[in-house]
């Protein structure tokens, strides 16, 4: 059914429609509607679940651990600086191989304080063993948390969905809205791999000493490479299931491109205008949006950029003392090939800076008319008179 | 000494990492034989967390989820909404962590599950500093004490952290204190805190450490007799934050327990007649509280 949605809804109804049957959560502004929305549900028996008001981000992430230890179907949503608090449960999750999904808003660090749009946050922790998947819009968001169940569930890695701070998070749109029946088809219950049980006693990550933590690792490696395939898999049982499509690398035109514009999340909706605007002038411009930051789909972006003479790639992140993150990433996936293309690095859109369409018409002139790219990531739409 | 003490029940491997004469290699098996074998242990960072074994082993015969140093309690919480969602609400979840996951690190996510009153059993086996990382003074650690943060001239100046106190404020169903060395009382007060199901159950172990306390390893039960006969260590109970029982009352003073271990050696006289005043205080407290939960229970009484 069509319904008007804001972001943060979009993923709360499709964590219902997931039948999650345990959820932490704490308040942090831009996630807060998606913990709020749950606790509604679980208080009206819409879903059978237990909702575990913890007092940090640090306890919803061991919530959701020591639950989906027991085989249930698990949830939590934060954003920026609970995500950070985190982090050591992160690594704890993903070497656990537990099947944990997150909402994750995406939203700048401080100080100083701010709460808008920045993907600092969650690039921040592109090496903790999970799954990343960014979204473009509502729709795509509930989309994304009905496929990182499954995912997760694959490849018993934890899978983090990723939508924009207000740009997705408080943006109301119409979305499709799947009934439980088509759901059901899609997700069936979750069978869990191993989990506690009095009845077969074991004891689950203790201390291991190097005879055998390499391979550990190396079984984590080995579940992010799995889980490049069967995403591309999951989304195609998808597509059957709803009729969208969904795929880790977008392509708008890339085929015949003289510059590829590269972008991730909400910034997509605003390219896709620009860049039909453009094809209209006859300007050979293509789009490639990138969905799936772990695993990063080095093949793919090889496949979609490789032939393209030029590449710029919008960044709302800085790597300090490195650059825009995803750009580094395409660098090091195109190194691999002979010929490559000229990747121009641009950071744009800090801490909730609107990336309006005249922010990427000048990214695109910016690219066009350097010869060559620069070492350092570009910085558009600094304002001269701003002196920190 | 009762039969049941005695009885091996077979919930633990024979032997496991500890030191010789560790106090929380005693009380895993008296904790063990209160609570059953329907019992998941949630264990953080602590010296327990080697203790356990190292991939593949284990010394004890119920599952064990490791968790993160600061998330005893609230993983314990995940685990018992789990079980909970699949039907299971037989099966007894204890975290069981160290005083630096009690105390220190753990004190928050222990907070926060105290107060959502989560139906678990929290158990701090309290050994006084960081024993697993080589004796750093942790907020357990008492007045008084070297470590190696608090060594020489600069040893311990502050209290230990009242926990008792502390989790009675949330009022909880049940917060006790257990001493190894009163295995009946142990025994017992485990046994109760599993059948006192619905809430949360806090009970402060005493788990004397001779590798960080300069006693001899044969002495680790002596000297945690010691430390409830001098009242440093009371045994007592309080239900639902103001109902307060005093088990045991020692008759001893407190140089008996101070003077036969190294941590303490370079106390003077005039140290140890401080100490005395203040444990002499404390006890006095928990005296008057347990007066006052007499006469509210008499005042509460149906008139015949």
């Amino acid at each position: 059914m069509r319904q008007v949605l804001e972001g943060s809804h979009a993923i709360s109804e499709a964590v219902r429609l997931a039948k999650v049957q345990v959820v932490a959560g704490y308040p942090i502004t831009p996630q807060t509607h998606i913990i709020e929305a749950i606790s509604q549900h679980c208080a009206d028996g819409s879903l059978k679940a237990r909702f575990i008001p913890v007092e940090s981000e640090h306890s919803s992430m061991a919530a959701v651990i020591g639950a989906a230890a027991t085989g249930v179907r698990t949830f939590t949503a934060t954003s920026s600086h609970g995500l950070a608090l985190m982090h050591e449960v992160l690594h704890w999750a993903s070497a656990a191989r537990l099947p944990i999904v997150m909402g994750e808003v995406n939203r700048a660090l401080g100080p100083g304080w701010n709460i808008w749009m920045d993907q600092s946050d969650s690039l921040a922790q592109r090496d903790t063993g999970w799954i990343q998947l960014y979204c473009e819009d509502a729709q795509d968001a509930l989309d994304t948390t009905l496929i990182a169940f499954r995912l997760a569930e694959t490849v018993n890695l934890p899978a983090m969905v990723v939508i924009d701070a207000f740009y997705v998070s408080h943006t109301f749109e119409p979305v499709d809205v799947p009934d439980q029946e088509t759901v059901d088809r899609f997700l069936p219950p979750l069978e869990p791999r191993f989990r506690i049980d009095v009845d077969h006693p074991q004891a689950l990550y203790p201390m291991v000493g190097p005879a055998f933590f390499m391979e550990m690792r190396r079984s984590i490696q080995d579940g992010m490479e799995a889980a490049g395939p069967a995403f591309d898999a999951i989304a195609g049982e998808f597509e059957s299931v709803f009729g969208r499509r969904h795929s880790a690398v977008e392509t708008v035109g890339c085929e015949d491109a003289d510059l590829v514009l590269v972008t991730t999340g909400s910034v997509t909706s605003t390219a896709r205008l620009v860049v039909a605007q453009q094809r209209e002038q006859g300007k050979r411009v293509g789009l490639c949006k990138i969905k799936q930051f772990r695993p990063f789909p080095a093949e793919m972006i090889r496949a979609v950029l490789g032939s393209a003479p030029r590449v710029a790639v919008i960044d709302r992140n800085v790597s300090f003392g490195s650059g825009g993150i995803f750009a580094r990433e395409i660098q090091g996936a195109l190194c691999p090939l002979e010929q490559r293309p000229a990747v121009y690095s641009y950071i744009a859109g800090l801490g909730g800076r609107d990336i309006t369409p005249e922010t990427i018409a000048e990214v695109l002139r910016l690219a066009e008319e350097t010869p060559a790219p620069e070492a350092e990531s570009r910085w558009v739409g600094l304002n001269p008179d701003v002196k920190p | 000494m009762s039969e049941s003490i005695n009885a091996d029940r077979g919930l633990t491997y024979p032997g496991n990492l500890g030191c010789p004469g560790c106090g929380a290699s005693i009380a895993i098996n008296h904790a063990l034989k209160g609570l059953g074998e329907k019992t998941v242990l949630v264990i953080p960072a602590c010296c327990f967390a080697i203790m356990a074994g190292p991939y593949p082993m284990t010394a004890l015969k119920v599952p064990i989820l490791h968790t993160a140093f600061a998330t005893a309690a609230v993983s314990a919480a995940g685990v018992r909404a789990g079980l909970d969602m699949q039907g299971d609400t037989e099966t007894t979840v204890v975290a069981w962590a160290g005083d630096g996951g009690t105390f220190d690190i753990g004190i928050q996510s222990l907070s926060g599950t105290a107060e959502r009153n989560d139906d678990i059993i929290f158990v701090c086996y309290d050994n006084e500093a960081y024993m697993n990382t080589g004796v750093q003074r942790s907020s357990a650690t008492p007045y008084g004490t070297r470590t190696t943060t608090t060594p020489g001239a600069g040893w311990k100046r502050t209290r230990k952290k009242n926990i008792m106190e502390i989790m009675a404020a949330h009022r909880i169903p049940y917060a006790a204190t257990a001493n190894i060395a009163f295995p009946d009382d142990f025994i017992r007060k485990f046994a109760k805190a599993r059948e006192m199901r619905g809430g949360t159950r806090f009970i402060h172990v005493f788990s004397s450490c001779p590798t960080g306390w300069g006693v001899a390893s044969s002495l680790a039960i002596k000297i945690a007799r010691l430390a409830t006969r001098s009242n440093i260590f009371p045994l007592y109970e309080i239900e639902n934050g103001t109902d307060w029982t005093l088990n045991l009352e020692g008759d001893l003073p407190v140089g008996d327990y101070l003077g036969a271990q190294g941590r303490f050696r370079h106390l003077t006289p005039e140290d140890l007649e401080q100490i005395q005043q203040e444990v002499d205080a404390d006890l006095a407290l928990i005296q008057e509280r347990v007066a006052a939960t007499r006469v509210r229970k008499a005042h509460l009484k149906p008139e015949t």
